[in-house]
């Protein structure tokens, strides 16, 4: 698809709001459908969209294999750092009205922290099944 | 900070395991996981001293109050598997460092640890959780880093066994989830304790039998019950020595709690064996695992194999304790569950070291390495002797109590008592080919081959010692194992 001047012009101007769409679904999560694992996966699409139009190599450039790998564990360690900070907080274990002295934000704010541990992990896992399965028969990826 | 202990369980090694995935550095991510798995058997010591001078532990996830929010509620019975599994755990963890520098590929081993503790924190996880969908979603954690490490086996055929056990495994805890989605519909709740006090309400729906059907099929898939064993021999065969080792001990383990849980103390005692026959349907099934099994075993060429068949029978033995219906069968159960993980931690993982020295666990390959590796085949004489239920060895007080279980009952039952004295000469002659290749054959190998560094020796005899310890001093665990069974048997324990 190198040479299909439509395609790659759309694919450029459509990523940027896919990633916004993303983030989107996530903040509004806990309004409207969606939260951090839909978010995720939108976030990996705008990089799947990307890799299959300029190729494989230009997206690592931008996202290093290594990057994804770490995003993959550095979700689950936002989610329960989360809890283990309501802990030294006095509360018990996710008791997210350690968060604020008014509980409608304490749980506001834990809710959307846990889920960008959630968004940061289906991200990295999403984007490093989707190298691994691209990278194929080109030796390691 | 001990009213935390509960979660502390859990997230230690939940929270150690995504950061061995990123260190570089496969002997760092060693060092954590061992960190790791040592502070979880300090923490589930804590807890079965908790729950032992106190009575039950609850604790409250999110600070929302049971039954609607996830609740972790210990009693005497998870407090005693917690000490199981995350004694294997901890015994395993320094142990796998040179083995698995050995066995798997360097920049795989940071992975291999972040698997090992995921897999832990989902056994504990099953077993200290209060919440019957957080068991599904802690068993879906344990399975899935399961399969990866059995996957990381040397032999290619271990990618087979892994997706083998992974079909398997997903038919089983699908069944379970099937199983759990129908008592939510008949009670509207998931929170065990509560659960306990619905369902006598609705015993007679056909819907809640349907439920007990799909989660006894779903949990005996898990815990590889005859006929349901298939994926075992070749998932323990052709796994990493160190997760053979934890597997053997701490998986199927959990999985009989999970059925002693869902069964005795959820739908009670009462509705599994007078309403649901339990133990007229585990009874049959129990004594052909044992005799069938056994046989098997007896013709394997690979030890590993050979000790993987012995754990489909050994598993009879336990489900036998529980077909009793009986408090002395379960303090059997319960006992077996500990003693098991002892006897099978310790040969398999003398079977780790002769994979370090010649590579090989084929009966012919062993031949006269009794004197090449004298600590490696004596650890397992002795791991073999519990196997037996020689006097002195922990197998010889899991025997006892079964023994005495069936002739508690009288009448028929004595038959099953001589069948369980028959099986154990059958595993005498399984565990005497190996001692017999090792000891009365000539050594052909490389003539340099000596014993297995003490990095491998050190947490292997830990276990024998166990053994052998808890085989003559049997009174604080028979102790906790029949009280605990004493709570099983009266329902839900409070």
């Amino acid at each position: 698809m190198r040479e299909e001047i439509i395609v790659r012009v759309g694919a450029k101007i459509l990523t940027p709001f896919i990633i916004m769409f993303a983030l989107y679904v996530h903040f509004h999560g806990d309004y409207s459908p969606g939260g951090g694992f839909q978010a995720g996966v939108i976030l990996t699409a705008a990089f799947a969209l990307l890799a299959l139009v300029y190729g494989l190599a230009a997206v690592q450039r931008v996202l290093p294999p290594w990057f994804t790998r770490l995003c993959a564990a550095l979700g689950v360690v936002i989610y329960g750092g989360v809890g283990v900070v309501t802990m030294m907080l006095g509360h018990n274990y996710l008791g997210y009205n350690a968060l604020a002295p008014d509980p409608k934000y304490g749980q506001h704010y834990g809710i959307l922290l846990v889920e960008l541990g959630v968004l940061v992990t289906v991200f990295g896992v999403m984007a490093s099944v989707f190298y691994l399965f691209a990278g194929r028969g080109r030796g390691e990826s | 900070m001990t009213a935390q202990l509960p979660i502390l369980q859990i997230i230690v090694p939940l929270l150690a395991a995504p950061i061995c995935a990123v260190l570089r550095h496969g002997r760092a991510a060693a060092w954590l996981a061992v960190l790791a798995s040592w502070s979880a058997l300090a923490i589930a010591l804590a807890l079965l001293g908790q729950v032992m001078a106190g009575g039950v532990v609850s604790y409250h996830i999110g600070d929302w109050v049971p039954p609607i929010g996830i609740e972790y509620r210990v009693d005497i019975v998870n407090a005693w598997v917690l000490v199981i599994v995350a004694s294997m755990g901890a015994v395993v963890a320094p142990y796998s460092v040179k083995s698995v520098e050995h066995e798997i590929a360097s920049r795989r081993i940071p992975l291999f640890y972040a698997a090992y503790l995921l897999c832990l924190s989902g056994l504990l996880g099953i077993t200290i959780t209060g919440d019957m969908f957080n068991v599904f979603v802690f068993l879906e954690i344990s399975s899935l880093s399961a399969y990866a490490l059995i996957s990381l086996g040397r032999p290619r055929r271990a990618l087979t066994a892994a997706y083998r056990y992974l079909i398997m495994g997903s038919v089983g805890a699908t069944f379970i989830v099937i199983g759990i989605g129908l008592l939510y519909v008949m009670t509207g709740s998931l929170n065990m304790a509560d659960l306990a006090e619905l369902l006598p309400g609705v015993w007679d729906s056909r819907t809640v039998k349907v439920a007990y059907g799909f989660l006894g099929v779903g949990v005996c898939l898990k815990l590889a019950l005859f006929p349901l064993h298939l994926w075992l021999p070749n998932a323990y065969a052709f796994a990493p020595s160190p997760v053979t080792a934890f597997m053997a001990s701490t998986a199927t383990k959990v999985a009989v709690y999970m059925l002693l849980r869902f069964f005795l103390s959820i739908f009670g005692a009462a509705f599994s064996f007078d309403v649901m026959a339990l133990d007229r349907v585990l009874l049959p099934l129990a004594l052909v695992a044992v005799v069938s099994m056994s046989l098997v075993a007896i013709f394997q060429v690979d030890v590993k194999r050979l000790l993987a068949y012995s754990s489909v029978a050994q598993i009879g033995y336990m489900i036998l304790g529980l077909s009793f219906a009986s408090v002395t069968g379960l303090t059997a159960t319960l006992l077996h569950l500990f003693n098991h993980a002892l006897m099978k931690g310790a040969l398999f993982m003398a079977l780790g070291c002769v994979v370090y020295r010649i590579g090989s666990v084929h009966i012919d390959a062993m031949a006269g390495l009794g004197k090449r590796m004298p600590w490696t085949m004596a650890a397992f004489v002795v791991g073999g002797l519990s196997l037996v239920g020689v006097p002195l060895t922990v197998g010889f007080i899991s025997k006892w109590y079964l023994i005495l279980g069936a002739l508690e009952k009288g009448g028929p039952w004595t038959a099953v008592a001589v069948l369980v004295l028959a099986t154990s000469v059958m595993a005498l002659v399984y565990v005497w080919r190996v001692v017999e290749a090792a000891y009365l054959r000539e050594f052909s190998g490389d003539e340099t081959t000596g014993e297995a560094p003490l990095s491998l020796l050190a947490p292997t005899w830990v276990l024998v010692a166990a053994n052998l310890y808890f085989g003559i001093d049997a009174v604080r665990t028979a102790g906790v194992a029949r009280q605990a069974a004493e709570v099983l048997m009266a329902g839900i324990g409070s």
